[in-house]
């Protein structure tokens, strides 16, 4: 059968257009890299509109104690010591200047009184220190992002008459395969979701900024291009994934109605007064106040209800324990029955604020509630729940180039698809900074590469007609399941058990339930014709859904502890002893391999940065008597 | 279990379609692009619609339903009655895909057009200095999430294919209000821009645009009258209200734009004219020669293969679209005299 193939030559190819993948498409382009961005959806309709709060970056304008030490210790602890030192340190020293070139861009961020950028305070950090626009910061960002490249379009318009002479947007474009020459990348294939087309860009190096892996999760508030895309396209080429077991759930999505079931409810309704409480009325968090952190609050409602106004003088209440933390106690009081209507809890500032002061403090939470649920907020409660939000694991990579780990070479990866900079627990206004530091960095660095390079390599031809045919198998198969039927059952079997709460004998049943999906999955059957068929998108995104979660599950299994996004209940404890192991995912033929490695170690300047009664809740023994050494060195 | 629902979706492509009834299932509490979204998983798995987020904060999922172009995720299907058929089509402004899916293309190539931001020269990263008042002008333009529906609604292209050359579209002004407010944006002719190349003359402030938007931007009142009114203030000029008074409309071809107004390449006069000249235009403009895209040896790529698209180069420049606008060209139509 021969197979119409419509071929592009690039020197970098960016699959992903969210914020990552547009940041290092921009400094590829900027290289004088002849530049494709690749697009699952529309241009500008990427997850990153969906985040909130704000960049992280300590410019220190609204406290002027901030800097990056400061930044890069609260980073590391929110990821309780697992994270990748040097993308923390990386991370922390150059948001900043990230932020204020977006600046340059045109961004229009909230200003302070002196006309500097705004820095607003969010959980896990020291200091105000979020650049913000209202609570849409993520949607300037990808604006910003868009709107400089569309700049980069009109000087490239006017130099060589056409815009997308050096740097092309395709829209609507999904890469299915990577091909590579030896252990070379050599090019991506993929299709128009127009027109079922299919399309071959060849290029030496290419940047992965495909986003998370949320889709495979029932209540998630992730879109549906969430499906691990560039985590599988990794591994099929030889790279190799880390820390896939951490998981992110927020503890307060929408559980009601069931069309926006996931939907962030912002951490602030909690920060500014906002309580949870079951069905029997009763303000249930302080049944749940771990032993670590009993000191540090609230142990009555009077004394919670203080602190809000005299937070110096009384602990905070129970509410504003970390997301893992209020997560499970949610989920254990919906298992045992107290729970709302809808299967979560309440969330009540009706009763605790007066309605100007509720319009004026959350005016989108105001207008999301309303628009999307029909519930003023100022007069009921809101039913909450856990929503899986954001995958920490993913693709290994090198710190300062992020060039990815494993047997391939010109493989890049950058913002949520990489793993490491946020060890085993992300802290907000982390990941929109993330991506703009390491987005450049990959854009950079996988130009550098094409430079070095002596020659171009090749696709074969036989890896092609692999990559057609396993695309159209969907197509032409009869009488295989429904795509949606499968992805109904995934996202069962990860959501009951590969969920917030893990234990063994439920996640050795998710690989057994998994290892049978797969096989259905390799028997699916789309209807219809290749014109935008979502049928037929959503059986070729399935398989990646499926490897990803096959790491998720294995990974989780393996890791005997509690800690960060991975909570097991029959090893409830944080381990030591864990913390210096990476759980390391690999491809051998299609089956998953699963291998410890040691973390990196912390340069002795940068673990100094800490004091010693903190590292010893993270720290072996042995890593102790290190650190007491080295500061008994320091002291002479 | 929800009760059934009837609905009518239209279904097809490019060669046509038409509208499909269906039965299905509603639940309390549910949106009409749950509903698409159920039809996809248990009827029809090849309904073709795009959506994102689901939270009307990408814009992805626009439609019109019965009639009105919305966000299939923000409507709720509370809002109809229980035995009224829902019927969703298609965005009418563009060409159509297939079945919901247009060829939205057209706002990316305005977007193209819309001359970027230029940063101040002299100011180094970081040491930008603006006050809240003074962007919150701008920021209200910037919630804009590139839905579309108000370049779907607006009366000047929706059923006027020949006015899209022209016009850039509301989603285009507030740009270049976004542009113009800015505070610290180098560029100094936003509005006269607007006015010349983007067509703002033809918008005459139905406030359609205004209606459909789901981010409540005050797009009529906030960003196209403050441009039009300025471009107005130093248009008035008596001597070009004399000649306007004196001549023709078509011996004044440009005058519109003559007074006061820098001088722009490729500055376009009000489109809406056109109709009027039948046979020689003596003041058409003249598309530029182009040259083909050379590579760094100067020379014409030797074949597809090493050139930067598909296809061979056309020898009218990348930019041409056929057929030609009719004020570029001289000819006559028969039947027209």
């Amino acid at each position: 059968m021969t197979t119409r193939i419509e071929r592009h030559h690039y020197d970098v190819v960016v699959i992903g257009a969210g914020g990552a993948g547009l940041r290092a498409a921009i400094e590829s382009r900027l290289a004088g890299k002849k530049t494709a961005i690749i697009s699952k959806s529309l241009f500008g309709k990427a997850h990153t509109v969906m985040a909130e709060g704000g960049a992280a970056a300590a410019m220190g304008n609204v406290n002027s104690r901030d800097n990056w030490m400061v930044h890069y210790r609260d980073t590391m602890r929110g990821g309780k010591f697992l994270n990748n030192f040097r993308m923390a340190e990386l991370h922390a020293k150059e948001a900043p200047d990230r932020i204020w070139e977006l600046e340059t861009y045109g961004a229009l961020f909230d200003r302070t009184k002196d006309g500097k950028i705004s820095q607003r305070n969010f959980g896990g950090h020291e200091y105000p220190r979020l650049a913000h626009v209202g609570d849409r910061t993520g949607l300037e960002l990808i604006r910003t992002l868009q709107q400089k490249i569309v700049s980069l379009q009109q000087e490239d318009k006017a130099e060589t008459g056409s815009y997308d002479s050096r740097i092309r947007v395709f829209a609507e474009t999904t890469i299915t395969e990577l091909l590579l020459d030896g252990d070379r990348v050599a090019g991506a294939f993929g299709y128009y979701r127009e027109t079922g087309e299919f399309v071959l860009f060849e290029a030496p190096a290419i940047v992965l900024a495909t986003g998370g892996v949320g889709r495979s999760y029932k209540v998630t508030s992730n879109s549906w291009e969430y499906t691990g895309d560039g985590h599988a396209l990794a591994l099929r080429a030889g790279a190799t994934l880390i820390n896939m077991e951490f998981l992110q759930f927020h503890p307060t999505g929408m559980v009601w109605p069931p069309s926006v079931k996931g939907i962030l409810v912002t951490e602030s309704v909690r920060g500014d007064g906002g309580v949870l409480k079951n069905s029997e009325g009763k303000r249930f968090m302080f049944n749940y106040v771990p032993d670590v952190f009993r000191k540090q609050y609230a142990e009555t409602e009077e004394e919670g209800d203080r602190w809000y106004t005299d937070p110096d003088n009384n602990r905070r209440p129970p509410e504003l324990l970390p997301r893992d933390e209020v997560a499970r106690a949610i989920n254990n009081e919906v298992k045992e029955g107290r729970g709302s209507p809808a299967g979560g809890v309440f969330l009540d500032v009706s009763s605790r604020l007066p309605a100007e002061v509720i319009i004026k403090k959350l005016p989108s939470m105001h207008h999301q509630f309303k628009e999307l649920a029909g519930v003023d907020i100022t007069k009921e409660p809101m039913e909450v729940g856990p929503t899986c939000h954001y995958v920490m694991g993913g693709v290994e990579v090198d710190p300062d180039t992020a060039a990815a780990a494993g047997t391939v070479q010109g493989l890049f990866a950058a913002g949520e698809v990489s793993g490491g900079m946020h060890g085993s627990n992300r802290l907000g206004g982390n990941s929109l900074s993330d991506l703009l530091v390491f987005g450049k960095r990959a854009g950079e660095h996988a130009a550098t590469y094409t430079d070095a390079l002596p020659t171009r390599p090749r696709v074969a031809q036989s890896d092609l007609d692999t990559a057609v045919e396993t695309a159209l198998a969907p197509l032409q198969r009869d009488g295989g399941e429904n795509p949606y039927t499968l992805q109904q059952d995934l996202q069962a079997v990860m959501g009951d058990l590969v969920g917030i709460i893990r234990r063994k004998g439920e996640l050795e049943e998710s690989l057994v339930r998994l290892a049978e999906l797969r096989e259905r999955v390799g028997k699916v059957s789309a209807a219809g014709g290749r014109r935008y068929n979502p049928g037929w998108h959503l059986a070729l995104d399935l398989r990646n859904m499926l490897v990803v979660s096959e790491c998720t599950a294995k990974a989780a299994l393996e890791r005997e502890e509690s800690r960060g996004g991975h909570t097991r209940e029959d090893f409830p404890s944080m381990r030591p002893e864990w913390r210096q192991v990476n759980l390391v995912c690999s491809l051998d033929g299609d089956k998953v391999q699963l291998e410890h490695k040691p973390l990196p170690k912390m340069r002795p300047e940068l673990i100094q940065l800490f004091d010693r009664t903190e590292l010893s809740k993270y720290l072996t023994d042995e890593e102790l008597a290190e650190f007491d050494a080295l500061a008994e060195e320091a002291a002479k | 279990m929800g009760a059934k629902r009837r609905f009518k979706v239209w279904r097809g492509d490019e060669t046509g379609g038409d509208l499909k009834d269906y039965e299905v299932e509603v639940n309390e509490g549910e949106v009409v692009l749950d509903v698409i979204h159920r039809l996809q998983a248990t009827q029809t798995p090849d309904l073709a619609c795009r959506w994102n987020c689901k939270a009307g904060k990408c814009g992805s999922c626009s439609m019109e339903i019965n009639g009105t172009p919305r966000l299939g995720c923000m409507t709720r299907m509370s809002t109809f009655t229980e035995d009224e058929t829902v019927t969703v089509t298609p965005l009418r402004t563009f060409p159509v895909i297939r079945d919901l899916v247009t060829d939205v293309s057209f706002n990316y190539e305005k977007a193209r057009q819309t001359p970027a931001f230029a940063p101040p020269v002299g100011v180094p990263p970081g040491q930008y200095r603006m006050q809240q008042v003074d962007v919150e002008r701008s920021q209200e333009f910037r919630k804009c999430i590139e839905c579309f529906l108000c370049q779907n609604t607006c009366h000047v292209v929706r059923d006027h294919e020949e006015n899209k050359r022209a016009f850039a579209g509301p989603r285009y002004f507030i740009r270049a209000a976004e542009l113009d407010m800015h505070p610290l944006d180098a560029k100094e002719d936003r509005k006269e821009y607007a006015q010349a190349s983007m067509g703002m003359g033809y918008c005459n402030i139905t406030k359609c645009c205004t209606e459909v938007c789901p981010e409540h931007i005050k797009i009529t009142d906030n960003a196209i009258i403050p441009m039009k009114e300025r471009v107005v203030d130093r248009r008035y000029d008596p001597l070009v209200w004399l000649g306007r008074k004196i001549f023709r409309r078509d011996q004044l071809d440009g005058a519109g734009q003559a007074a006061g107004t820098p001088s722009l390449v490729g500055a376009r006069t009000e489109g809406s004219e056109v109709e009027q000249h039948h046979g020689l235009n003596w003041h058409r403009e003249i598309p530029p020669p182009q040259a083909a895209p050379v590579d760094e040896t100067g020379r014409l790529p030797i074949s597809e293969i090493t050139a930067d698209r598909a296809g061979g180069p056309s020898p009218f420049g990348d930019d041409q679209t056929f057929p030609l606008p009719p004020e570029g060209l001289n000819y006559a139509h028969p039947e027209r005299d």
